[in-house]
This record gives structure tokens, sequence and C-alpha cells, in this order.
């Protein structure tokens, strides 16, 4: 068998000799491990013995790698800028999205609002005309949001006289004394309720009793349900 | 066994000294490093065949180490020395790779 006859011979290889020419080859293997550990720590500041031509193949890969990080990097950078210029963009959209609806919501009345304005107690007279009068009159001089008892007066507000002389407010009956609440520069408000033959004066001359309260802070929180528009859509 | 001996000898020599390589002989050491290493390997595969010489080993390792040096040398004085330092490894590598896969078949039969 070969094989083993290969593992006698290793064997005797490794087995002690003296002779000259062996002590040769210990020398030569003394050199070589010498040569070795020598050159694996050479190897570590490799840089300062590389020939010329390799020193210019390494700067030219790294010249390479570089442009190539430098690419990168302004790729990187110009995306960066497009996302944060992008979000900009969208922060605002939204900023002013959210203004629109606050102020639509407002018109609406789908949302509660508060700020100066009035608070006017009409008492004696039930009288839709009046009321409708009334609310006109606060429209006109720049009513933004109008509440009479428990319902929000928006542009769709009908008043309606039922059968038995109650007021009705959008199908809901309302009992007075009739309080508006109404958000609005309060000195114009006042000021078109008590023009002469105006709002007040209707309701002493029927009889009946007003007060107006001017307020720092009046809050509308009557809501309307939002009805989807059954044929208008917008016009493009 | 010397030869064992010897190469921890040489290492431990290596650690201990920390020489510094003299400048006229860096671009050599490490191919004379490999050029030696395929004289040891070519050694093995004479042993596993039986027909190791000592004198062989010596004159085959000595002229190995100078060849590969004065091909080294001779690329350096002809402008190719980083293309002919590549060469003589590859060359070297493949043969020590050919003496493993011979002393592998003998000893392990496969």
């Amino acid at each position: 068998m070969s094989t083993n006859r290969s593992w006698v011979r290793v064997r005797g290889a490794l087995r002690p000799k003296r002779d000259a020419s062996h002590l040769l080859v210990g020398a030569l293997f003394a050199l070589l491990g010498f040569g070795i550990v020598v050159q694996v720590g050479a190897a570590d500041d490799n840089l300062a013995t590389a020939r010329q031509s390799d020193l210019v193949g390494i700067l030219d890969d790294l010249s390479v790698r570089s442009d190539r990080l430098q690419a990168e990097l302004r790729d990187l950078s110009a995306t960066r800028d497009r996302l944060r210029s992008g979000s900009a963009g969208d922060e605002a959209a939204l900023a002013e999205a959210e203004r629109r609806a606050a102020v639509l919501g407002i018109l609406a009345g789908t949302v509660a609002a508060e700020g100066p304005g009035l608070v006017v107690t009409i008492d004696g007279v039930d009288d839709a005309a009046l009321l409708l009068d009334t609310v006109q009159e606060l429209r006109d001089a720049g009513a933004e949001a109008i509440q009479l008892g428990d319902v929000r007066v928006v542009a769709s507000t009908y008043f309606t006289q039922a059968p038995d002389g109650r007021v009705q407010v959008d199908g809901v009956t309302v009992d007075g004394p009739y309080e508006f609440r109404v958000i609005g520069d309060p000195r114009t408000l006042a000021a078109a309720l008590r023009i002469p033959g105006g709002v007040l004066d209707s309701v002493r001359g029927g009889g009946g009793d007003a007060t107006v309260v001017e307020q720092e802070t009046v809050t509308v929180d009557a809501l309307r349900a939002l009805s989807a528009a059954g044929y208008a859509q917008p016009a493009p | 066994m010397i030869a064992v001996v010897g190469l921890i000898v040489g290492v431990i020599a290596g650690l201990l000294l920390q020489p510094v390589i003299p400048v006229w002989l860096q671009p050599y050491l490490p191919i004379a490093v490999v050029a030696a290493l395929d004289a040891v390997f070519g050694a093995a595969r004479a042993i596993v065949d039986g027909v190791f010489s000592d004198r062989v080993f010596v004159i085959s390792f000595v002229s190995n180490v100078l060849v590969a040096a004065l091909i080294v040398f001779l690329g350096d004085q002809l402008g190719v020395g980083a293309q002919l330092s590549t060469g003589v490894v590859v060359v070297l590598a493949m043969r020590i790779f050919a003496n493993a896969a011979a002393i592998r078949r003998k000893l392990l039969g496969a």
C-alpha cells in the first residue's frame, strides 16, 4: 500500500539525525522562518517600502474611489435637499389646508368657534320674521358665526312660524327668550342693532324687550352636520 | 525534525530581533520567502515519494531564492518589476499547490 509507505517515509524524515548536510537544512529553515517573520512585520507599513509604480497604482485607486465617493456624496446631498424642501412645501400646504378647513368649518357651522362678540336676548316677541331680520342685520354688520338658542345659524338656515305661533329654526322649535350668540366686531354689531328703526326699535315697538351685551369672548358651540351637495359640483 | 526546530528558531529570532530590512532588500524578501516556500513544499513531496536528498534540497532552496531575486531585479531594471513579481508569485503559488496536491494524494490517497 503506497499510502502506508509514504507515512513511513514521513515518520522517518521526522526522526532526528545528526550530520552536516542535515544541519544545513535546519539552518535554511531557520532562515525561512526569519524571513517570513521579518516580511510579515514589514508588510504592515508597506506604503513606505512600495515601488513607485505600486504607489502610482495605489494613488490611482484611491483617487478613483474618492471620485466615486464624491459623486455619491453629491447625489445623496441633492436627494436630502430635495426631500427637505419637499417636506417644507408639504408642511406649508398642510398648514394652509388646515387654515382653510377651519375657516370653511366656521362658515358651514361644522366646528365650534369663539371670539369677541355679542349676546343679544329678545324677549316677549314670537315673530319669525323679526328673528330673520335680526340675523340679516347681524350678517350685514359682519357677524362671522351666529347661534340662536341651540341652533347654529348658517347660510341655509330658515325661520318659520308654526301654526301654534311658536318659532321654528331649521325645523327646530325655539322658545323665547331668544338668545343670539354672535361672533364679530362687538361695536359694529351693537351699532347695527341699535340704528333707529332697526331691530331693537322693532322689538320694543312689538311690545317686547331686547338686551345687547358686548363680550370679550363669545362661544358658539352649536354644530351642524354637513350634508353632501346633491347637485352642485365644483366648477373646474 | 531539524527542519521544525530550525523554523521555530528562525521565527523566534525574527520576533526577538525585529530587524529593519535594508531598503535594497525590500523588493526581494517577499519573493525570496515565497520561492523558499516552494522549495520546502518540493522537499516535502520528495520525502513522501522517498526520493528526498539533503543536497538536492539545499541546492533547490538556494537556487530558488536566487533565481526569484534575479527575476525581480531584472524586472526592476526593465521597469516591469511589479508585473514580474506578480508573475513569479503566481508561478510559485501554482507549484506549491501542485506539490501540496501530490503530497495529499500520497498521504491520504485522495
